[in-house]
């Protein structure tokens, strides 16, 4: 996936950014660098809402278990199945087989709140 | 056999069976005989191990020899209180009249013991600057879980039911979140500021009226003395809410700082480690909650109270009700009322002076080759970072894993989780300088193989009995089952 093509949250998620309606959800290449080796991805059911900046799952390292925040508000309408069985995806391609779910939008307006790659960057870079 | 003295170690007791083979010969049979039980309520393929009775002994001398304790080395495991426990605590609580009385005893039988609960309900209650105790929780988590059904209780009777959210500190123990959740409440996070205090502003902007309370830890978990704490206190209490005080880090400030004067409402000590009894293999501990006056009607039951010259197992009248059987775990309350007896309020000051001197000179013997993300006096316990070594791939965790190979515990790693690569170190106040000294010169050895060699400490241990595990592995495909290879 092309990381300019995604916006991102200070909770350290991805969201594909296109005309499409439908948004694919991960995390970010920091955000597993930092939790570790991750071992259990719990995220919420097909047709679950979730909303903007709320807790939509859960994800555990061998570090500890940290809440998901969604980047946005809409309907979950497809979770990354694969992780079940190999929660590995997510350290290994964070931005792409390891994604984490597929959102319908219900706010397009609420992408401007997100931040672009750069400014994800210079945060992170601030963290350290 | 081709089998190796390594092998030999790490067989287990399955591996060394062998059919027919037996540790005690069982009598000949001197009683009626009865039928068995109809066939399909027995198990015929138990699959038990078959061994002699020297190779029962030997297995478990052999994994007993392999424990790490207090009592064998070093532990410095931050958060923990990881002190020496005098074993005059065991003796005490050894003592026929301790040990082999029974919850269903009558009262009257027990006296003797009830008397010594109502004593260190009164020591308690003096050492946290409170009113009533409850020594019914059995850890700190569930003294934690037993104070938020007392804020419940207690805005319930005054109609405040619109009070739904715990402020809990983004530095805070885990069970913190845990035990407001698991009590109902919504748990909202306030931050820390750059000193690593309580961030007032913050702290102003997410209270209101459907505040129940906060949760505090004093000194933080981060092991710094928050000057705020009595500031927090007041702007909680103008808000209507109360403040929880999570006591782990009580070793810190015994004989020091009361936590009632400080305007805390609720507290919990953990017995099991301020109050020094064994608690690595993860229990059985103590949880007290010690409560002020307003909240003394809501504490659990059974609760001891001295009525005439009789001590007496009763209800509090507005009880929030029994949270475990019995009155939590008596053999611990034994050796806590013996440990503060043996070392009276002058012993105790000193414990805390001793413990936080200890600590203060870990910090100031690594800060130039470890990370200190917060630069100051530390109390019991000094967080420092490996960010550092982290510029040479060296992690926490590696950092962790070598220090076995040194003959010492590691320190908490990773916690709090607001310090990136954290090591929480707590040296307590009954070690040595010479020990103390040895960790240290331990931990600076490390920070110069991370620099010149980083290697070694990736791949370490090499001298425990289990080299390097596969944690992820370990995490994402458990094994938790013997089945035959």
């Amino acid at each position: 996936m092309d990381s300019t093509a995604l916006k991102y949250s200070k909770e350290h998620e991805w969201i594909s950014v296109d005309d499409r309606d439908v948004h694919t959800v991960g995390i970010t290449n920091y955000a597993q660098a930092e939790l570790g080796d991750v071992v259990f991805v719990a995220l919420p059911e097909v047709g679950a809402e979730v909303v903007q900046f709320s807790q939509m799952g859960e994800i555990e390292s061998v570090k500890a278990v940290s809440d998901l925040f969604s980047p946005v508000s809409g309907v979950v309408v497809e979770v990354n199945e694969a992780l079940a069985d190999h929660p590995e995806l997510v350290n290994q391609d964070p931005l792409g087989e390891g994604w984490l779910l597929k959102v319908r939008l219900s706010d397009a307006n609420e992408l401007d709140a997100l931040m672009t790659e750069d400014e994800y960057e210079e945060m992170t870079e601030g963290l350290h | 056999m081709g089998v190796t003295a390594q092998d030999n170690k790490t067989r287990l007791l399955m591996d060394q069976s062998r059919s027919g083979r037996r540790g005690a010969t069982i009598p000949a049979l001197d009683v009626p005989r009865s039928d068995l039980p109809p066939d399909n309520m027995l198990r015929r393929e138990l699959d038990l191990p078959e061994l002699s009775e020297p190779e029962i002994i030997r297995y478990f001398i052999r994994l007993s020899s392999m424990n790490y304790s207090v009592d064998t080395n070093f532990y410095p495991l931050g958060s923990c209180t990881m002190k020496y426990n005098p074993k005059i605590n065991d003796e005490i609580a050894r003592l026929p009249g301790f040990a082999r009385i029974h919850p269903f005893q009558p009262e009257e039988t027990v006296q003797g013991a009830l008397e010594l609960l109502h004593h260190l309900q009164d020591l308690l209650a003096e050492i946290t600057g409170m009113d009533a105790v409850s020594l019914a929780p059995s850890a700190g988590a569930h003294g934690e879980f037993s104070g938020m059904l007392l804020f419940r209780s207690y805005h319930k009777s005054r109609g405040d039911v619109k009070r739904q959210q715990i402020l809990v500190p983004d530095s805070a123990h885990g069970t913190n979140p845990a035990s407001a959740a698991m009590a109902g409440f919504e748990v909202v996070e306030v931050q820390s500021d750059a000193e690593g205090n309580t961030d007032l502003e913050d702290l102003r902007s997410k209270l209101s009226d459907s505040v129940a309370g906060i949760m505090l830890t004093m000194p933080s978990t981060l092991g710094l003395f928050d000057p705020n704490v009595e500031e927090v206190c007041n702007l909680v209490h103008e808000a209507g809410g109360l403040v929880y005080g999570d006591g782990a880090n009580m070793n810190a400030i015994l004989g020091k700082v009361k936590l009632g004067d400080l305007g805390f409402d609720v507290v919990h000590l953990n017995l099991h480690k301020t109050f020094s009894t064994p608690h690595g293999g993860g229990g059985p501990g103590a949880g007290p909650i010690c409560v002020k006056e307003p909240f003394s009607r809501y504490l659990p039951k059974p609760h001891v109270e001295k009525i005439g010259e009789a001590y007496r197992l009763v209800a509090p009248e507005e009880s929030v009700g029994a949270i475990g059987s019995f009155l939590g775990n008596f053999g611990v309350l034994v050796r806590a009322f013996v440990y503060i007896r043996t070392l009276g309020a002058d012993g105790l000051r000193a414990v805390s002076e001793n413990a936080v001197l200890n600590a203060n000179y870990v910090l100031a013997r690594l800060r130039d080759k470890y990370f200190l993300p917060y630069d100051r006096s530390c109390m019991h316990e000094v967080v420092f970072s490996a960010n550092w070594q982290k510029r040479h791939g060296v992690k926490a965790l590696d950092i962790g894993k070598r220090l076995l190979d040194h003959g010492f515990y590691a320190p908490t790693i990773y916690f709090p989780l607001i310090v990136e690569e954290a090591m929480m170190i707590e040296p307590t106040e009954t070690e040595t300088l010479e020990t103390i000294d040895e960790f240290i010169d331990a931990m600076l050895d490390i920070a110069e193989e991370a620099e010149k060699d980083p290697d070694i400490v990736i791949g370490a241990p090499y001298t425990t009995p289990v080299i390097r595990l596969d944690e992820a592995l370990a995490a994402r495909q458990p094994d938790l089952r013997w089945t035959e290879r």
